[in-house]
């Protein structure tokens, strides 16, 4: 399996001090559906704006696909690198959902047949399709998470970042939205409070702690281990049998 | 969220109005515009002309009157100050029902109700039957700065979040037993616009993030050109052509 994502020693401190990742190594491979877990504040934010160059780490320690982040890499890195932002009011920005979906692959330098082409398959992709021409903000919120994952579909990544997926989704749009990502062949991180989803859609999982990783494993071996769960503030919802799924 | 598929302006519909492209429809609005600004104020037949075409417009559009007619309210601020110009304009005077009314007055309140309305009713039927995204698009065909686009777009966009953000934050005080009954207790809805302020603020640095992540460099893509026929351009011209020839022979005759 060839390495989609190496993240090396990797370290990063907010104006002010505040150090929010401190020696930071993570790799992904390339199909890998990896879920990221850890207490708020703990820097999971902060380590994906540095995999397409938002924060822009020092040269050589994140490596995408073969490509070190670079000044020069940064844009090609975006493209490969799809970001899904938690909010998707954040993440709709355009009057309409195509002009939305469109923003990515035009700005990749995408336009014409094909760049209608990308938004339909891309809405296509999480079902969204008769809500082309609509604004954004006149969609209930699992239409708009489905819309904001699509605006990143539409410039071919391969690598999918999900930050906070399934939250404040009522439970069928959680559903919903499960089967769509489960149906995609891309590479993929989540950042998650949302333990049982990350169960059900990822085989591994990592756990970050003040700036550093602390865990590395099956989704199901760690979620199984209430020692290593209680130093790190994670819990699974109540009545929740590991055992049972 | 509210539903709905438009804007509290819009009006659905298919008509020949509507399917205009929006390039068009605001270009046309603008030279109406200028012709009926151009036009002499004393020459009333003109602005009767413009008044029946505007009709004729929102007959085919299918907008109704009464829609029109709410929709102009927001002309009542200048027209209380048009009717005040009459009584305190200088001379020379007219009698009428034993006031005395200033000539200049009474012309300059008749220019601002004639001129203004037209403009205020020429704009209702454009947002009647125009997508506000139709309308960015034709202002970004009609090269308008993007810049000045964009941020219409945004302001488009973000207002719903915002206005949704305050009425949650107004619930929020009210809930906690804020009645503001008096002048003093304004405080804490100053406080609130404040804190408005810094959430709007923030989420421009989350959205701008949003669109670096996707490739944003410092200018927004356009998209898709509208095929403009021949029949498209002679309709949409019909209304402000009618105005400019109008204007000019009020201008003419008027000498």
């Amino acid at each position: 399996m060839s390495t989609s994502i190496s993240v090396t020693d990797l370290t990063f401190s907010y104006p002010g001090g505040l150090k929010a990742l401190d020696g930071v190594n993570l790799q992904i491979g390339a199909g890998e559906r990896v879920a990221m877990f850890g207490p708020n504040g703990a820097g999971k934010t902060t380590l994906v704006l540095h995999l397409n160059g938002i924060h822009m780490p020092p040269p050589g320690r994140v490596v995408v696909g073969g490509t070190p982040l670079d000044d020069t890499s940064v844009m090609d890195i975006r493209r490969r690198v799809g970001m899904v932002f938690q909010d998707p009011d954040d993440q709709l920005f355009m009057p309409t959902v195509r002009q939305d979906v469109a923003f990515g692959p035009a700005n990749f330098g995408v336009s014409g047949d094909e760049l209608d082409q990308r938004v339909l398959d891309a809405l296509g992709a999480v079902e969204m399709v008769h809500a082309i021409d609509r604004a954004p903000h006149h969609l209930s919120l699992g239409e708009r998470r489905r819309v904001a994952v699509a605006t990143v579909l539409a410039s071919k990544p391969e690598i999918l970042v999900l930050d906070e997926p399934s939250s404040n989704l009522d439970p069928a749009s959680r559903r919903e939205l499960a089967t769509i990502l489960k149906g995609l062949d891309v590479t993929m991180l989540m950042v998650t409070h949302d333990l049982p989803y990350a169960l059900e859609l990822c085989e591994r999982a990592v756990i970050i702690d003040a700036g550093k990783l602390v865990a590395d494993g099956g989704t199901r071996e760690l979620l199984g281990d209430p020692d290593m769960m209680a130093v790190h503030r994670l819990e699974l919802p109540y009545g929740f049998d590991l055992k049972a799924v | 969220m509210s539903g709905g598929h438009a804007h509290a302006l819009h009006i659905h519909g298919h008509s020949v109005v509507h399917r205009l492209p929006g390039h068009l429809k605001v270009a046309a609005l603008f030279l109406f515009v200028v012709a009926v600004v151009a036009t002499p104020a004393r020459a009333v037949w003109a602005f009767g002309l413009y008044a029946s075409v505007l009709g004729l417009v929102a007959g085919l559009a299918g907008v109704p009157v009464r829609f029109i007619a709410r929709r102009m309210l927001v002309e009542v601020p200048f027209l209380a100050f048009a009717l005040l110009l009459p009584l305190v304009g200088e001379g020379p005077f007219l009698e009428f029902g034993g006031v005395r009314l200033s000539e200049a007055g009474v012309l300059a309140a008749w220019t601002i109700l004639a001129k203004g309305s037209c403009g205020v009713v020429g704009s209702i039927l454009l947002a009647a039957t125009t997508e506000i995204p139709n309308i960015l698009a034709g202002l970004n065909r009609l090269r308008a700065p993007k810049a000045i686009v964009a941020i219409a777009g945004f302001m488009v966009r973000y207002l719903e979040v915002i206005s949704g953000e305050m009425a949650r934050m107004r619930v929020a005080m009210a809930a906690r037993g804020y009645e503001p009954k008096a002048f003093w207790q304004v405080k804490a809805l100053a406080t609130s616009a404040g804190a408005l302020f810094i959430r709007s603020y923030e989420r421009g640095e989350r959205v701008y993030m949003a669109m670096v992540a996707r490739g944003y460099a410092g200018s927004m893509p356009t998209f898709g050109d509208v095929l403009t026929s021949t029949a498209d351009v002679v309709r949409a011209l019909a209304l402000p052509g009618l105005a400019v020839i109008t204007a000019a022979v009020a201008l003419v005759v008027s000498g």
